[in-house]
């Protein structure tokens, strides 16, 4: 099947080898497309990811807004975040985002987890947790910059939406995009989708008078794979959870790579160290020993 | 507070003399009672476990390696806070337990001083102001003394995790965590070894509880006159004399 290779490998937690199978086909890469502009809140996404998942429909939490729960769980995966935006005239605007994993180009989930093949990204940048090779550190956590991994005490791993890489890789599109009425969600190549995504910010901006109108698509992780057009890209902190620059902590990154190899060998170093002071100063004893024997000294030499 | 420490300490040491014994030969000083010998071999026990199941998180290049001592990366990953809690309870006694010998004197800043003498083998002796415990013995339990504050308080943060006490903390955590597993690391191998093969004689201290007297008047000199009341000196030039001859009867030798 020719769409296999979209489930090619291009990155794997942890592990210390090449990964199997790398470069040899050339593979395009994926990307959801959300318009917040066009976005209703109807929530059919959110039905639609519980439905092809097959996870239990949980109990919803009413904080006063139209929001189903406070933040997305181990088991609902996406959740279209309400947010009310009070503007300078005292009106409100009401923004609605579908918050979800934003598979990053530079995943720090990735990039923080210390089991081998736990959490992978394959070459169309899906970023996918392999549940089986989890350990349940929750390290992912720390390491996302938009709080997504969730993790279940029951079974001690870490889940997160999968961008249905199981429809994906079957040639499908994702179960949320195949929900959406409005046509808010689209699903393509990245450079499709950042094409249309763009000339729709465009369009705001000289159509709708949106003068900040622009695309979410943050250079500091390398860009991501689900992107949004934002009605005001200049300040995206305020659609709840989307920071202005995503960043993955520097303990995984330069400390996990470079200094944790480096000082864990200079710690080794303090059994060489014992080990040359034994066969050239040799141990100490109890003294008295015995006189040495003429023609030798203590030096050893 | 010291004397309530001191009482616990007390009672401790005469349940262990109960349960266990340390006999002394003659020619022989009684070095560590049982309660110590115990705690001491408890915080070895669960300091290697800790170690090794931390291994396999701490690199990805030995992931492969060390958790399957364990059975596999998920057990390794729930073992491995609780190998540390015990550790560091047991290594909390041994604080209690080691308070007062492990105080910072003069003698010991002397020491350090003259550490270039001890290493390199010239210094048969040691300094004659060296007690129970020399100022590199020192060095180590007050640096495992905060490595095990680092461990608890890191630990605690990255067992919870990012959920309970926020990204930055856990990535700060994280790294501070591996430090201190680091430094105790490297302080291990110098430990055993001298414990070991580097001072021959040691060993039985941790074991058997008693050490010999020439072992005592080389290592611990001020240690030997406090038990003995006898001048390490003298015990020393004596015992060299007799060794010497000793040495001078046996004619095939010469």
């Amino acid at each position: 099947m020719s769409d296999r290779k979209t489930l090619q490998i291009q990155r794997m937690s942890a592990h210390p080898g090449p990964i199997p199978g790398t470069g040899m086909q050339r593979d395009v890469q994926v990307c959801k497309l959300v318009d917040t502009t066009t976005c209703i809140g109807c929530k059919a996404c959110e039905v639609a990811c519980v439905e092809w998942n097959d996870m239990p429909f949980g109990a919803t939490t009413f904080d006063n807004t139209y929001q189903t729960m406070p933040e997305t769980r181990w088991n609902f995966w996406n959740l279209i975040k309400f947010n009310e935006h009070p503007r300078e005239d005292g009106t409100v605007q009401w923004l609605m985002r579908k918050d979800q994993c934003m598979h990053c180009a530079d995943p720090g989930c990735l990039a923080a987890c210390p089991a081998d093949g736990a959490i992978v990204q394959y070459t169309n940048g899906i970023v996918d947790f392999n549940q089986e090779n989890c350990i349940g550190c929750e390290y992912c956590v720390s390491g996302c910059p938009f709080d997504i991994p969730k993790f279940n005490p029951g079974t001690k791993k870490v889940y997160k939406c999968t961008l249905c890489s199981d429809r994906v890789g079957e040639g499908l599109e994702p179960a949320c995009i195949k929900a959406c009425p409005t046509g808010c969600l689209k699903f393509g190549t990245k450079d499709d989708m950042k094409f249309i995504a763009e000339e729709r910010a465009k369009q705001l901006r000289d159509n709708f008078g949106m003068e900040k109108a622009g695309v979410y698509d943050p250079e500091s992780i390398s860009g991501t794979h689900v992107i949004y057009v934002l009605h005001d890209a200049t300040d995206p902190e305020r659609y709840g959870g989307l920071p202005r620059n995503p960043t993955i902590p520097w303990s995984y990154t330069v400390w996990k790579w470079l200094f944790k190899p480096v000082l864990g060998a200079f710690a080794l170093f303090g059994g060489l160290g014992v080990l040359l002071h034994y066969v050239t100063v040799g141990p100490r004893r109890p003294q008295p020993e015995p006189p040495q024997k003429e023609g030798t000294n203590g030096n050893g030499d | 507070m010291a004397t309530a420490i001191e009482r616990f300490d007390e009672r401790a040491r005469r349940t262990f003399e109960s349960l266990g014994r340390t006999v002394v030969y003659v020619g022989e000083l009684r070095r560590h009672p049982v309660y110590t010998r115990f705690l001491h071999w408890m915080v070895a026990l669960f300091f290697f476990l800790a170690l090794f199941s931390g291994f396999g998180i701490y690199l990805p290049w030995l992931f492969r390696w060390f958790t399957p001592i364990f059975g596999g990366g998920p057990l390794a990953r729930a073992l491995h806070p609780w190998f540390g809690i015990f550790f560091v309870f047991f290594f909390g006694l041994q604080i209690l337990n080691w308070l007062k010998p492990m105080m910072w004197t003069p003698a010991d800043t002397n020491w350090m001083r003259n550490l270039r003498g001890i290493v390199s083998g010239k210094e048969k002796l040691e300094p004659p102001d060296t007690g129970f415990f020399n100022a590199g013995q020192k060095l180590q339990f007050w640096e495992i003394v905060v490595g095990c504050i680092v461990f608890l308080i890191t630990g605690i943060i990255l067992w919870a995790g990012a959920r309970t006490f926020g990204s930055a903390l856990v990535a700060i955590s994280y790294v501070l965590h591996d430090i201190s597993a680091i430094v105790m690391l490297g302080g291990i191998f110098v430990h055993i070894y001298l414990s070991t093969i580097g001072e021959p004689g040691t060993f039985q201290a941790m074991t058997r509880g008693a050490v010999s007297e020439p072992w005592a008047w080389t290592f611990h000199p001020a240690w030997y006159r406090e038990v003995t009341g006898r001048d390490p000196r003298a015990s020393y030039e004596k015992a060299r004399e007799e060794t010497e001859r000793a040495v001078k009867q046996r004619p095939s030798e010469s």
